[in-house]
């Protein structure tokens, strides 16, 4: 069923592939980047919101990105635990260092937002709770690849941390907002981006997907010159 | 006796005979119980207000602290591999072992609760709330705290990293064991029993498998 | 294209200065290990 994707799972094809198709990436990632910050400034303020609505534009992207990074990473801890392949070992690592930062952009983004609009820095609600759930997710999972030496052992283990992350994720939303509607009564202001915000929020989205993209592949690349480098210092 | 109630035994009698897990833990949650209204002050009635909250996260964290050990130690010196040749699966193993560790942690933390509830000013409905819901939840604290241990088993700082990765883990047990007190204190049904109960019983049936299977990539390698 | 964001400049600008700084030094960082160790891995192979 995945043959498709293993004639790119091997490493030399893998760099070719990936290295032909960056450059294309980030002048696409930058051109995006360009339009979503001329078309933010450029939205006419919210009657609600005011200009804060220019927070929501970065916020929500990154927040989105905070959970589409995890499932990037256990898609690949599938494939680093069922075919043992070395090119998702190092997709694996390489997206949570990436995921922890968009989760943090997300927190402090989002409380800078709340400051104006509730008044606190900060509040127990359930997304933003969640979100900080997720941060210790990810920084978990780094902490025990980072503690493995033998880097093989270090993929499987932490592939397995990550599906089971992965499966309490959806109970941690779940009991959360169940928490959160038990501990206030009233609804609190969230954050609002149709109309004439949703082009503009569209295309930050875009950029950060790009982005994303680009670093990962980076990353991946990275790491897999640094094996070879050390494969080639052991042998000689 | 079969090997499953033989290694469940012999991990009992380990940690009450080495003067090890299940006492520390239980000295751990009473000085939890006791430095938290030394910190917040001595006003009954907030104290009651957070009381469950505080218990339940003081006995979570007090589980955790033998939680290193439960596969490290006889990784270390070798009983593992014995354990892994033994009729008994490794996914039965991990199940006895995580019962071992209820019966000695998670069952007197759970005992020792209406107890350390007096020092928050807990009403009567609130302290049977509590122990019942640290009866159905330790279970939880124990299971999932053991996948945790079998992925850290190797490790020379394991006990570090293990409260790291587990505790996230554990915010669904903690906020449900806490809503029940709540449930008692303000009488408005929220249905924790429920949900705790079931988060409670997924977790242990399923972490004895997740847990082998991070006992075998451990001893794979 | 309007700059004028009071009276929120005080919390638009930074959440759009940490997300530069933040996602602008993931970006350097990245390139720079991979410059790195393309330039070793270049010298190891001509000796």
């Amino acid at each position: 069923m995945f043959d498709w994707l293993f004639r790119y799972a091997n490493p030399a094809r893998f760099m070719g592939l990936s290295g032909a198709l960056l450059p294309w990436l980030w002048s696409a990632a930058l051109l995006t980047l360009a339009t979503a910050l001329y078309l933010g400034f450029s939205a006419p303020p919210d009657y609600q919101q005011g200009r804060t609505v220019l927070i929501l534009f970065i916020h929500v992207p990154a927040a989105i990105m905070a959970t589409n990074v995890y499932a990037c990473m256990v898609v690949a801890s599938l494939f680093s635990l069922i075919n043992r392949h070395i090119l998702a070992d190092v997709a694996a690592r390489t997206a949570a260092p990436l995921g922890a930062i968009f989760t943090l952009l997300a927190l402090i983004t989002g409380s800078l937002w709340g400051k104006p609009m509730w008044g606190t820095w900060w509040v127990w609600d359930g997304r933003l709770t969640s979100t900080l759930v997720q941060f210790f997710l990810y920084l978990g999972y780094i902490a025990l690849w980072n503690a493995i030496e033998d880097e093989t052992r270090a993929a499987r283990i932490c592939a397995v941390l990550a599906l089971v992350g992965a499966v309490n994720i959806p109970i941690i939303k779940f009991s959360v907002d169940w928490w959160a509607t038990l501990h206030q009564g009233e609804s609190i202001m969230s954050g609002n981006l149709a109309g004439p915000f949703l082009v503009p929020f569209l295309v930050m989205m875009l950029f950060y997907m790009l982005l994303f993209v680009c670093l990962w592949l980076t990353r991946i690349r990275t790491l897999i010159l640094e094996r070879r480098l050390r494969s080639l210092m052991g042998a000689a | 006796m079969t090997p499953f109630l033989a290694l469940l035994t012999r991990d009992l009698r380990l940690s009450v005979r080495e003067g090890g897990g299940a006492v520390l833990a239980l000295g751990f949650f009473a000085l939890v119980a006791t430095l938290v209204p030394l910190g917040v002050g001595p006003d009954l009635n907030l104290l009651a207000k957070m009381g469950g909250g505080i218990l339940w996260v003081g006995a979570a964290l007090a589980a955790l602290l033998s939680l290193d050990r439960l596969f490290q130690a006889d990784y270390e010196d070798g009983s593992l591999d014995l354990i892994a040749l033994s009729p008994l699966s490794l996914e039965g193993a991990a199940f006895a072992k995580i019962a071992a560790h209820w019966l000695s942690t998670g069952l007197p933390l759970t005992l020792l609760s209406p107890i350390l509830s007096v020092f928050f000013g807990l009403s009567g409905s609130a302290v049977i709330a509590l122990t019942m819901s640290l009866a159905i939840g330790t279970p939880a604290v124990s299971a999932v705290g053991a996948i945790g241990a079998s992925l850290t088993l190797s490790l020379r700082r394991g006990g570090l990293i293990l409260p790291l990765i587990v505790l996230p883990l554990l915010v669904p047990a903690v906020m449900f064991g806490a809503g029940m007190v709540l449930e008692a204190q303000t009488g408005l049904t929220n249905g924790a029993v429920g949900f705790l109960a079931a988060f409670s019983l997924a977790a242990s049936l399923l972490s004895p498998f997740v847990a082998a299977q991070g006992v075998r990539l451990n001893l794979a390698g | 294209m309007n700059f004028d964001l009071s009276p929120y400049g005080a919390f638009i600008w930074p959440a759009y200065a940490v997300s530069a700084l933040l996602l602008g030094g993931l970006t350097l960082w990245a390139m720079a290990r991979w410059r790195a160790v393309k330039a070793k891995l270049a010298t190891l192979e001509k000796t």
